[in-house]
């Protein structure tokens, strides 16, 4: 299958993180599964006329595009006109490219949450008008309609995260290709389910923390970010935790909060990113799938019960308190 | 504009965001050009009215490229504000954070985006092409490929340290938010050894401690080896040397602020002599800009788009000016200013200039780095406490891979009320000044041999390349 991928109103950096893909590289990745870049910006040789000729091309329907994959938000102003984002050297606005190749494309992908929902360049008051494909936010619709759907009759793919995990992509990609994506594998917000199922709580290493609601105070502590850092982890999707970043990382594990980069509108969270807000004390945003006055009960049990280890190294930037060696069993 | 010839020259990719140039060509070069940088996002009035630590959530979003030097900017901002900062061991684990990112883009610029322009068709009679092809085809080059392997397991450095990359929150004001243990110290180390060996077996051909040594251009131009030694002898075949000479006005604000002193250090360079920086004389001229409101330094500045894209305007890109003048940014500039003689020698010079001063970054980034990681006292605090207060103003200046980064925030009520960033490309890819002056770029740009019938001339694309535009960043 061939790609053709635009930049669109963002930073970029989700290419950038796919290029940080393993084992084989993105490159090798993309090649072994059959797929090929008809342009990259970032990564092909073609420039200026060369690339307005496949673009027009693309669009006129003499070259098949199979894949059309946006990164970063569409810029719907200044009054409509797009011309906040203008694809150089065509005169015309990217939002006026976008609606004309993506009827186009076999597959439509929204390469990171500004592509799939608006994400951080919608943020504030969305200077730009800016607005993710097929989705406004959490709402249906964008710069496409909610019922637009690619050729093959999938709709958006919302590759949702900022940046995307480099796995994220490829195996979208990949998946594709191999035949093996259908709507039935996408959650209700367009996400692929192959990460989209799992939470970043998920083998967080701060778990026995959060399973004793032993708190991080400051940035820095050991204990569970989520009563005072902002950390959203036990309702943001993805496996970050499951399958790290760059080696061995992950929000979490570098020390900060999971701020739900997968999420629509993930960037107004309506406090600051790294301060939990609280009613009477108590954190606003608990578990999704729980009842809260079980979780209330839970938490003041649990943090009755810390055992002194825990309670220490959770305000502490390194394990104080080791854990207790027991003795082995006498074999006799 | 004037009756020459008019060349729009765009998509122009393998540059970080959108670039368009506008050439007038005369005589078989170019006469005049204009940059325009045709997106605009408006991140500084995203920031405003919000907790001023949300900066250091969105300010790094700008650029999926300069990611870190977004965070260290807005971090020493903060920082500034409060007038506290990092613990020494905490400011230099951010100092090796961002070397790894600024150590990554210069790889990538070298190996991915600049070099394949050397195996287009038009140079398919060089003594060289065949090689350059070999090792810088678009996507399939045998140096591409190994860069993209060789940065991802750098990268593994940030995992390890900054949780991921892009867009980390481990910097803050006060320190790093990950405390490392004598394990991660060896990682670490390990990390960069692994580094080194691919440097040293293919982007130079030789120890890097041997090309931090060459003090002249002809030292340098007799280097022979590597992918390095490649670009040399094209470089020499095709004139870099002379193409798309700088102004010679070069500004750091000093990379990697540590305790007491940076690892490179900041100044103006003008009329061959070094001074320090007054960033009091920058000013943002927008004259040239779809931006309303007066010229003014970053603490006064504005950012209100003009809707009407008014005619004698071209570009979302404000023009810095320092004293009224345009300044260069960059690894040259950082290394010029610096002193080491190798950028001396070249400053003033062009696309080779630019070019090898990034390779020479390299080198000597790699060496501050491995210090670095050697000096972590795992023992050591890796965060202090920073109270920010309720109202002040501060700035945050640092280096990013493509030169000097600034933010500029004034807090009200415990709130931004205000905040301005200038990006090193917004400084070199500048439009022109309401006296005319054109920007760093444009004006380089002038001279550049362009052949008949030629829709992208090649000359063109070398050049703005050599200045590794980042154009998410000038926009933001």
């Amino acid at each position: 299958m061939n790609i053709l991928w635009l930049q669109a109103s963002g930073c970029g950096g989700c290419t950038m993180s796919a290029l940080c893909a393993e084992d084989p590289d993105f490159l090798d990745t993309l090649a072994g599964a059959g797929l090929a870049f008809l342009w990259h910006p970032a990564l092909s040789l073609a420039s200026g006329a060369e690339v307005l000729a496949l673009l027009k091309s693309i669009e006129c329907g003499e070259t098949a595009l199979d894949i059309l994959a946006i990164e970063g938000a569409v810029a719907r102003g200044p009054r409509g006109t797009g011309r906040f984002q203008m694809l150089s050297g065509t005169g015309r606005a990217m939002l006026d490219w976008v609606q004309a190749l993506a009827p186009m494309a076999a597959h439509v992908v929204a390469v990171g949450s500004c592509a799939a929902y608006g994400g951080v360049t919608s943020a504030g008051g969305n200077p730009s008008d800016a607005v993710g494909l097929a989705c406004e936010g959490a709402h249906p619709g964008g710069v496409l309609s909610a019922s637009f759907r690619a050729r093959a009759g999938l709709p958006v793919i919302n590759i949702a995260g900022c940046p995307t995990h480099p796995g994220w992509v490829t195996e979208t990609l990949m998946l594709l290709a191999a035949g093996r994506l259908g709507a039935e594998d996408l959650d209700p917000l367009g996400r692929p389910l192959f990460y989209a199922q799992h939470l970043v709580h998920h083998g967080c290493p701060k778990n026995e923390y959060y399973e004793y609601k032993a708190s991080a105070v400051v940035l820095s502590d050991l204990g569970c970010m989520m009563e005072h850092l902002g950390c959203v982890g036990t309702q943001a999707v993805g496996d970050c935790n499951i399958r790290p970043w760059n080696g061995e990382g992950s929000c979490t594990r570098g020390g900060y909060p999971c701020i739900a980069c997968t999420a629509p509108e993930f960037e107004e969270p309506r406090h600051p990113f790294t301060e939990t807000p609280k009613v009477a004390g108590i954190p606003v945003g608990l578990p999704a799938d729980m009842p809260k006055a079980w979780f209330m009960a839970l938490a003041s049990l649990s943090k009755a019960a810390t055992p002194e280890r825990i309670a220490k190294n959770a305000t502490a930037s390194r394990i104080e308190v080791l854990p207790t060696i027991r003795k082995p069993k006498d074999r006799r | 504009m004037s009756d020459a010839p008019r060349l729009v020259v765009g998509p122009f990719n393998r540059v970080e965001g959108d670039l368009e140039v506008q050439l007038e060509i005369a005589a078989g070069q170019v006469a005049s050009a204009r940059v325009n940088a045709p997106l605009f996002r408006g991140f500084e009035r995203m920031l405003e009215g919000r907790d001023p630590r949300d900066a250091l959530t969105l300010t790094p979003r700008i650029c999926g490229i300069c990611s870190i030097s977004q965070s260290t900017a807005a971090a020493q901002a903060l920082a500034a504000v409060a007038g506290a900062g990092p613990t020494p061991q905490g400011a230099a684990m951010a100092a090796l954070i961002h070397a790894v990112e600024n150590v990554s883009d210069h790889l990538f610029h070298f190996t991915l985006f600049f070099m394949p322009d050397f195996t287009r068709p038009c140079y398919s009679g060089r003594p060289w092409y065949l090689h350059a092809v070999e090792r810088f085809a678009a996507m399939t080059g045998a140096a591409g490929r190994g860069a993209v392997e060789a940065r991802a397991r750098l990268m593994h450095i940030l995992g390890l340290m900054a949780g991921k990359w892009p867009h980390t929150l481990a910097i803050q004001p006060g320190g790093v938010t990950r405390t490392p243990g004598p394990r991660d110290k060896l990682r670490i180390e390990t990390g960069l050894r692994q580094f080194r060996r691919y440097l040293e077996a293919e982007l130079f051909g030789g120890r890097l401690e041997d090309f931090v040594a060459l003090a002249t251009p002809e030292a340098l131009a007799g280097w022979g080896r590597g992918d390095v030694g490649l670009f040399l002898e094209i470089a020499a075949d095709t004139g870099l040397a002379d193409l798309g000479r700088g102004t010679g006005r070069y500004l750091s604000f000093g990379a990697y602020s540590l305790a007491g002193a940076h690892g490179f250090a900041p100044g103006l360079w003008r009329a061959g002599a070094r001074a320090p920086v007054d960033p009091g004389a920058i000013v943002e001229d927008l004259s040239h800009a779809w931006m309303l409101g007066p010229g003014a330094h970053p603490y006064e500045g504005i950012t209100e788009p003009d809707q009407t894209m008014r005619a004698e305007a071209y570009s979302w890109c404000k023009a810095p000016r320092l004293g009224g003048e345009t300044v260069e940014v960059g690894a040259l500039a950082r290394q010029v200013v610096d002193g080491h003689p190798l950028a001396r020698s070249l400053a003033g010079g062009g696309v080779l200039a630019r070019v090898a001063a990034r390779l020479l970054e390299i080198a000597r980034t790699q060496i501050l780095m491995e210090r670095w990681a050697a000096e972590i006292r795992p023992e050591a605090a890796f965060m202090a406490a920073v109270e920010l207060p309720k109202d002040g103003r501060g700035a945050g200046l640092a280096e990013a891979a493509r030169g000097a980064l600034g933010h500029w925030i004034r807090i009200e009520g415990g709130r931004i009320a205000a905040y301005q960033i200038i990006a090193p490309t917004t400084w070199n890819f500048s439009p022109r000044d309401a006296a005319g002056q054109p920007g760093p770029l444009e004006a380089a740009l002038v001279g550049a041999p362009v052949g008949p019938g030629d829709e992208s001339p090649v000359s063109v694309q070398h050049i703005v390349r050599s200045f590794d535009p980042c154009m998410v960043c000038t926009v933001h």
